[in-house]
């Protein structure tokens, strides 16, 4: 059955399973249930709605490569285009495996900014001179290496999430 | 060595071109698909960005491996060798292109 992808308004208990689950996406319909004082039936349930409606598009594990011993670096390319092209230069991006995320700006310039990941400086710029620099549109690419990660978290989850909370510099 | 001469000068696909950067991933806007369009190139750009690719063996690789001159990817790598830097490396770089791109482009007009 093809489910449509229409808004749904979600209500307290779903924001909550959401929160729960974005905690910890590995446990179950009666944990879930029993941490919000309802029926893992219900859990279950309100899952499935949202997973239907494409509110919750994966579940995924987040994996920490060093520990894995998978020795890579991570750099954001800044990519300067034509605009005519920068949607194709955006779509091309995007079908890389170690092109992780990419984003189209407009500042003064038309800018596409995209995290990639390669094993090393040399295969870094290998693929950024091979795959990248020929593509029709690409006008300049600035690229700087990620040295020290200070923060990744996912977007926090809830109806009324104060983005502009700043910290109290006294305390 | 007409057909080489010929094969040499010709006008490479945009993949195949070669891009010149600044460092590694700074890409500058600048590319050559032909021989010609190298040495108007190696005019333009800064000095910074050729010390950056002689010193990686990018401009003899790609001239042996994409135009197919053996000969001059020897010529610039005794440039490299030589640890020029600035506008002498300008210089003798352009040098050596364009006295490359003369004599092929000799060959093939005593052919007709």
């Amino acid at each position: 059955m093809k489910i449509k992808r229409q808004a749904i308004s979600l209500d307290d208990l779903d924001w909550k399973i959401l929160q729960a689950l974005q905690e910890n996406a590995k446990q179950t319909y009666s944990e879930t249930g029993r941490l919000l004082n309802v029926a893992h039936s219900t859990i279950y349930e309100r899952l499935k709605k949202m997973e239907e409606h494409g509110i919750i598009k994966k579940y995924t594990t987040v994996v920490n490569f060093e520990k894995a011993g998978m020795k890579h670096i991570t750099a954001v390319m800044t990519i300067i285009t034509d605009p005519k092209e920068s949607e194709n230069v955006a779509e091309k991006l995007s079908e890389f495996n170690n092109v992780l995320e990419v984003y189209t700006s407009l500042s003064e310039e038309l800018l596409i900014i995209a995290k990639v990941v390669a094993e090393d400086q040399s295969k870094l710029h290998s693929f950024i001179a091979h795959s990248v620099a020929p593509f029709p549109g690409v006008l300049r690419i600035r690229t700087s290496i990620i040295t020290k990660k200070h923060k990744e978290e996912d977007f926090p989850v809830g109806p009324n999430i104060n983005l502009s909370k700043e910290v109290d510099a006294d305390k | 060595m007409v057909e080489s001469a010929s094969r040499i000068l010709r006008k490479v696909l945009r993949e195949e071109a070669f891009y010149f950067f600044s460092s590694i991933g700074n890409y500058i806007g600048e590319k050559a698909a032909s021989l010609e369009e190298f040495s108007e190139k190696i005019k333009e750009v800064n000095s910074k960005s050729l010390e950056f690719h002689l010193n990686r063996g990018d401009f003899e690789k790609w001239v042996d491996e994409v135009l197919g001159d053996a000969g001059l990817a020897e010529r610039i790598k005794e440039l490299r060798n030589q640890k020029l830097v600035g506008n002498r490396l300008k210089d003798e770089l352009y040098l050596t292109i364009l006295e490359r791109y003369n004599e092929l482009k000799t060959d093939l007009l005593q052919s007709v």
